[in-house]
């Protein structure tokens, strides 16, 4: 057993006095995002649910236990350990919204199964997410990074979780979702999706704001360090996603889904992105169902065809407009 | 082509202009301070802001800079900075900015922009200087 280090000392938290200004954007966001998966009309997928094959099913929960084991470790452990490293008070409150947010993410996949699986179906899956090898070595890596002792490598680790490690398993909801199926189901990934980035882009920035103060050496350690561990979590991404897709031949599919979101977790650590676009080409109809504005063609520059529309009237907000 | 951005302090926006070889001018951080005068044609990059719907998704300082008739005159176009995982927020700020303005919706960048968008931008916007220059109004 670890010995667990308490702050000695406590300020109250003002947040009049706040010395960045991503804190308090970053908790207006989150707490403005806030929500519950009672919220969503989960049981309007039963007759959908009812129209997979038992493979699909399967496949679908595992997909499931494996999210919910992501956000369980990132709930209790990851957020939290980021909190002795924070450097302003309001830091520490926004990691405290993202350890709790991650347990709602990790309950709301039990909403889900209570919804649409028996008992003796739910503790199945769960009993397969303790014994995959992959997905328990994907929980391993992590760990042994968080417990470990540099406060910027920590935040490498947690934002390849929040920004890359969940996608194997997001990919499913979206591909039902663009085939018409479980699309409640969807709506609530969507939701934890759009929670994710948040968390992804905080944690990454802070790394960023942490880094400016290194000497060159140890940034160069540092993006290796990233690099290494991005290619040996990638590794173990694509036998996982092997394991659980080959069966219903989707696996390359989402292996596209994986290298579009590599490079969007490397450049929330402020890095370029690795994966060259041939392998990027992310299935259209799955980045439609992750963002339904997506697939409408703003290509202005590439003058083919149709190729812009002026945007259409959004519904007025709450900004200051003069005209 | 001259742009103009804003970028908030984490920088995405900074550095995706940054890789361009366009000339580019930053819309000051902070709102109390004095706005930017552009007296020429350009496009305007921006990232979405806000809590949701209704929430204002244009930059408070985007939305003081483009307040300025004189500015505003001479906006041809928007490029807009975002993230997919927004879903329906992706990009809403620029997707408000082509709306209200009258002018085209650009492209779309993701965080930092890879290189096949640095790519298109760059080439998009030569072929903008070269053309005939129509300003929004």
């Amino acid at each position: 057993m670890e010995n667990l280090t308490l702050a000695s000392h406590v300020d109250a938290i003002n947040w009049n006095r706040v010395v960045d200004p991503v804190d308090d954007d970053v908790w207006d966001r989150l707490t403005g995002n806030f929500w519950l998966p009672e919220k969503v009309p989960l049981s309007n997928d039963v007759p959908s649910w009812a129209t997979l094959t038992d493979e699909e099913k399967t496949l679908t929960m595992r997909v499931f236990t494996g999210l919910t084991l992501l956000d369980t470790i990132q709930g209790t452990v990851g957020a939290i350990s980021l909190i002795p490293d924070a450097v302003t008070p309001h830091e520490e409150a926004v990691m405290t919204n993202i350890a709790f947010m991650e347990s709602v993410h990790a309950k709301s996949y039990s909403s889900i199964f209570s919804t649409l699986c028996s008992t003796k179906e739910i503790d199945e899956a769960f009993r397969w997410s303790r014994e995959n090898t992959f997905l328990q070595s994907k929980a391993d890596i992590i760990l042994s990074y968080y417990r470990g002792d540099d406060p910027l490598k920590r935040k490498v680790a947690s934002t390849l979780l929040e920004s890359f490690l969940f996608y194997s398993g997001f990919y499913l909801p979206m591909y039902w979702s663009s085939h018409a199926k479980l699309t409640n189901t969807a709506d609530l990934i969507r939701l934890i999706i759009r929670d994710e980035a948040v968390h992804g882009y905080y944690i990454g920035y802070k790394y960023q704001k942490g880094l400016e103060s290194q000497s060159e050496e140890h940034k160069q350690e540092l993006k290796d360090y990233t690099m290494n561990l991005m290619f040996e979590l990638y590794e173990n991404e694509v036998s996982y996603t092997h394991e659980l897709y080959d069966s219903v031949g989707l696996a390359e599919d989402c292996k596209k889904f994986l290298h579009y979101n590599a490079n969007k977790a490397l450049m929330n650590l402020g890095y370029e992105a690795m994966f060259p676009k041939e392998v990027t080409d992310v299935n259209p109809a799955i980045l439609a169902a992750l963002s339904p504005n997506s697939d409408e063609n703003h290509d202005f520059f590439s003058g083919s065809g149709s190729s812009y529309v002026i945007g259409k009237a959004e519904n007025t907000e709450d900004e200051d407009w003069d005209f | 082509m001259l742009l103009v951005y804003y970028s908030s302090s984490s920088e995405y926006t900074h550095r995706f202009v940054g890789k361009l070889h366009h000339p580019a001018r930053r819309i000051p951080l902070l709102t109390k301070q004095e706005t930017l005068r552009i007296d020429e044609p350009f496009v305007l990059v921006t990232p979405t802001y806000g809590a949701g719907p209704n929430r204002g998704a244009v930059p408070k300082q985007v939305v003081k800079f483009l307040n300025q008739e004189e500015n505003r005159r001479h906006l041809i176009g928007v490029i807009g900075a975002g993230n997919t995982n927004f879903g329906q927020e992706y990009c809403r700020a620029a997707r408000k900015i082509a709306a209200k303005c009258n002018v085209p919706l650009m492209y779309r960048v993701e965080l930092l922009g890879t290189p096949e968008d640095v790519e298109a931008v760059n080439l998009g916007l030569d072929k903008l200087c070269a053309s005939s220059l129509k300003t929004a109004m």
